[in-house]
């Protein structure tokens, strides 16, 4: 591989890393302000939520509402299946056999 | 198994904790093994090496920004300062989740936070709050699941470079939906009451509109920023809800 390949690399290797760090220092001396605690405990679920929606809703980049879109007909079941059974496994088994099921079987 | 040492460096590795990272980790790995192999296979064709893709994986840990940066290399955009500074901003939502984590990783030793910094992404970013949220914070666990995550990514990554010629594209099975069948898992306990269920509604309308109108992963910063001061908004109107 080049230098110039590596040094790109290297540069986004240390990119990342300030954005992990970045944190830690920032708090490290003068601790985190009580209202940035209180609005940081909500930031988990919105970022659950943020992940998970798009990935359904737009698969290919574009916003598909429609029977065609076999992820967010996955989806459904899946959320339904984490509902009942709170199981990682067993939610993922089942979302993906709907998914398989949907991608060979269906016309559309 | 209530064996906490939050006042310095790591507790004693405990074998229960580590048996369980790996198996909420497992589910995940399902998730993360087609997005390495891909990582593998699309550096490839953009002119990394076997080395230089895998070397990628193993220094920067982060699949997003670098499927970024190898589209924009493949396409002919190698200038150092835009591929890295691209990679920064595809990124800046580890300060976010690296916020978020700091009240726990404050707490310990200087080598190991910036260990642990190093291994936070989305997927161990998720088990390592939800854990918090049913057991506390064990910071054995968090760098169990990073190691594993880790460890995942780098050797697909290495297989998808080193078979590339032969494999098909592995996003094309579906098999990448295990990563939002595991969050929904993770997320919908979350939803127990009134503030959590809008956080959730705002979060999915404003990463919508974000993913449609903004560049890279910003919709991700956006949608939790916003749901976030809401969230803290709707909690200093009304009483404790948690």
């Amino acid at each position: 591989m080049n230098l110039k390949l590596i040094s790109i690399v290297l540069g986004m290797a240390a990119a990342t890393y300030i954005t992990r760090i970045g944190s830690q220092v920032l708090f490290a001396s003068a601790g985190m302000p009580a209202w940035m605690e209180r609005w940081l405990k909500h930031v988990p679920t919105a970022f659950l939520t943020a992940l998970i929606v798009p990935s359904l809703l737009m698969p290919e980049g574009r916003l598909d509402i429609s029977l065609g879109n076999s992820y967010l007909l996955a989806g459904a079941v899946a959320a339904f299946t984490a509902y009942k059974t709170r199981n990682v496994l067993i939610t993922i088994l089942i979302g993906m056999t709907v998914m398989i099921v949907l991608n060979r079987f269906m016309p559309f | 198994m209530k064996h906490v040492n939050l006042t310095g460096g790591l507790p004693k590795p405990n074998a229960g904790v580590w048996k369980e990272a790996v198996k909420d980790c497992l589910p995940i790995t399902t998730g993360i093994i087609p997005f390495g192999l891909t990582c593998g296979i699309m550096g490839r064709t953009a002119g990394f090496s076997i080395f230089g893709i895998t070397f990628m994986s193993m220094t920067v840990f982060a699949g997003a920004s670098q499927f970024i940066a190898i589209a924009m290399i493949g396409s002919g955009i190698t200038g150092w300062w835009t591929v890295v500074f691209t990679t920064f901003m595809v990124n800046l939502r580890h300060l976010l989740m690296g916020a978020s984590l700091a009240p726990y990783l404050l707490k310990l030793s200087k080598p190991l936070q910036y260990l642990l910094a190093f291994g936070i992404v989305d997927e161990g970013y998720a088990l390592t709050m939800d854990r918090i949220e049913r057991k506390g914070y064990d910071p054995n666990y968090q760098l169990g699941i990073s190691a594993l995550i880790y460890i995942v990514w780098v050797i697909s990554t290495f297989l998808g470079a080193y078979f590339y010629s032969v494999i098909p594209n592995p996003l094309e099975w579906g098999i990448d939906f295990a990563l939002p069948a595991t969050f929904l898992v993770l997320l919908i306990p979350r939803l127990a009451d009134r503030t959590s269920i809008i956080i959730c509604l705002v979060s999915a309308l404003s990463a919508v509109l974000g993913a449609l109108y903004l560049p890279g992963k910003w919709y991700i910063i956006l949608a939790a920023t916003i749901a976030a001061i809401v969230g803290g908004f709707m909690e200093g109107g009304s009483k404790d809800e948690s």
